[in-house]
């Protein structure tokens, strides 16, 4: 009774991955196509001619800044605050490119000067960490700089057979 | 389609859109349309079928026009939404760009806008930010954080009442505005608590920005009088300090009086006053 009338199945059930392993891959491929246009047909777009956006060089902004160079807004006048002062120097400076020459000519110290100061800084330092032993191994200068004496490490020496 | 939006506007508005490059400082009134000079060759009375020659080519090129405060785009138009004089600034810097177009107006009512420096008075503290009104329609939020040297251990003195210059990172109409005391490399380069003393009253906003401009002689005669200090905030605030308070309340009254008065009548009271 049951081999006289095939058992309809539904289309889920032939979906179903089990199902479809006896399939050819043509039918298989169908399958496929099909339910991508169902897929696809189900999507929303809207039925409009494209429209290209026009390049367009204008841009708002809402600032003033751009507009119109203004000053720093925190002034002060006659020494009344330093700080605001020398603030009020250095932001207005921005605004103008001639003013970093000034700035390094500025300087306390020149570059050329630390160096100096360093190198002999070096030797007064190291003596006063160095032991009796070494101190007597430093020479004076002329001009009371301490030249710095090349120390040599004393190894392990290894003995002979 | 921008040609059909452009007719429409222009039968809106009644009359022909004219030039930019015409009605420079010249007043405007809201709704007028303004056209960019590149545009001008193409609809001009002469233009519809000769294109004449230029030596400077490079103008065919449009760069970037900016349209700032008072004005919108529409379309390739620029229209104006505020009365005032029409300004221009030339790019500077090679010319890369169409440079800036912008309505000089005035106002008492100040719209937070990103980047600028105001004067806001603490209104409320509530756990990691402070409530600070700047005069705008909300108040802005300041994080206990965006001073100079704070930590979480390490929190700023700040009390309710006090002033703060700081400017807005956050300031748009869809959300709250945002301001910090530090810029961008976390130094403070004196924003923060402004000290004590001192008179903090209220201006116009054009009179602000006609005070701060690089050659205003009201503040080159102010210095001249006795040692002060200003703060300026771009929300129609100013703070003054002078040693005494007689100073300081003349100091108020001549930047309040100075915005309706002439040349002459300022030299005259700066006179008297240099006398006294």
């Amino acid at each position: 009774m049951a081999a006289e009338r095939k058992t309809k199945l539904s289309k889920n059930l032939l979906r179903m991955k089990f199902m479809q392993r006896g399939l050819d891959s043509e039918t298989k491929k169908q399958l496929e196509e099909e339910e991508k246009k169902i897929i696809s047909e189900e999507h929303w777009y809207l039925d409009l001619p494209e429209l290209k956006e026009k390049e367009c060089f204008i841009t708002e902004e809402q600032s003033f800044l751009l507009c119109e160079d203004l000053l720093y807004g925190r002034m002060s006048f006659r020494g009344f605050n330093p700080e605001v002062e020398k603030l009020m120097l250095q932001m207005n400076a921005k605004n103008k490119v001639e003013e970093v020459e000034d700035e390094a000519v500025e300087l306390d110290v020149s570059d050329e000067e630390m160096a100096r100061r360093y190198e002999t800084l070096v030797g007064t330092i190291g003596k006063k960490f160095a032991k009796k032993r070494d101190r007597a191994s430093y020479e004076e200068d002329e001009n009371g700089h301490i030249k710095p004496t090349v120390k040599v490490k004393k190894m392990f020496l290894k003995p002979q057979d | 389609m921008a040609e059909a939006g452009g007719v429409t506007t222009e039968s809106l508005a009644g009359d022909r859109a004219r030039a930019a490059r015409t009605m420079l400082d010249q007043v405007v009134l809201p709704g007028e349309e303004l056209l960019l000079p590149e545009q001008e060759d193409a609809e001009g009375p002469g233009g519809a079928g000769e294109r004449p020659l230029r030596l400077n080519a490079g103008t065919r090129s449009r760069g970037r026009v900016v349209c700032g405060p008072g004005l919108r785009r529409s379309g390739d138009r620029l229209l104006v939404t505020k009365c005032g004089r029409l300004r221009h600034k030339e790019p500077g810097g090679g010319g890369s760009g169409g440079g800036v177009y912008w309505v000089d107006s005035q106002q008492k009512r100040y719209v937070p806008v990103k980047g600028d420096h105001v004067i806001g008075i603490v209104t409320a503290k509530s756990g990691d930010i402070f409530k600070v009104d700047v005069g705008g329609s909300e108040p802005a939020s300041l994080s206990y954080l965006a001073f100079e040297g704070a930590t979480k251990r390490n929190r700023p003195n700040v009390q309710v009442g006090d002033l703060i210059y700081g400017q807005f990172v956050v300031a748009n109409k869809d959300m709250e505005p945002e301001m910090v005391c530090i810029d961008s490399c976390g130094r403070a380069s004196g924003m923060g608590v402004i000290g004590q003393d001192g008179l903090l009253f209220k201006v116009t906003l054009g009179l602000i920005r006609k005070l701060l401009a690089p050659d205003c002689e009201i503040l080159q005669e102010v210095g001249k009088l006795y040692p002060l200090e200003i703060v300026f905030g771009m929300n129609g605030r100013i703070w003054v300090k002078a040693k005494t308070i007689q100073q300081t309340l003349i100091l108020a009254n001549i930047l309040e009086a100075c915005e309706h008065m002439t040349a002459d009548q300022r030299k005259q009271i700066f006179s008297r006053l240099a006398e006294s």
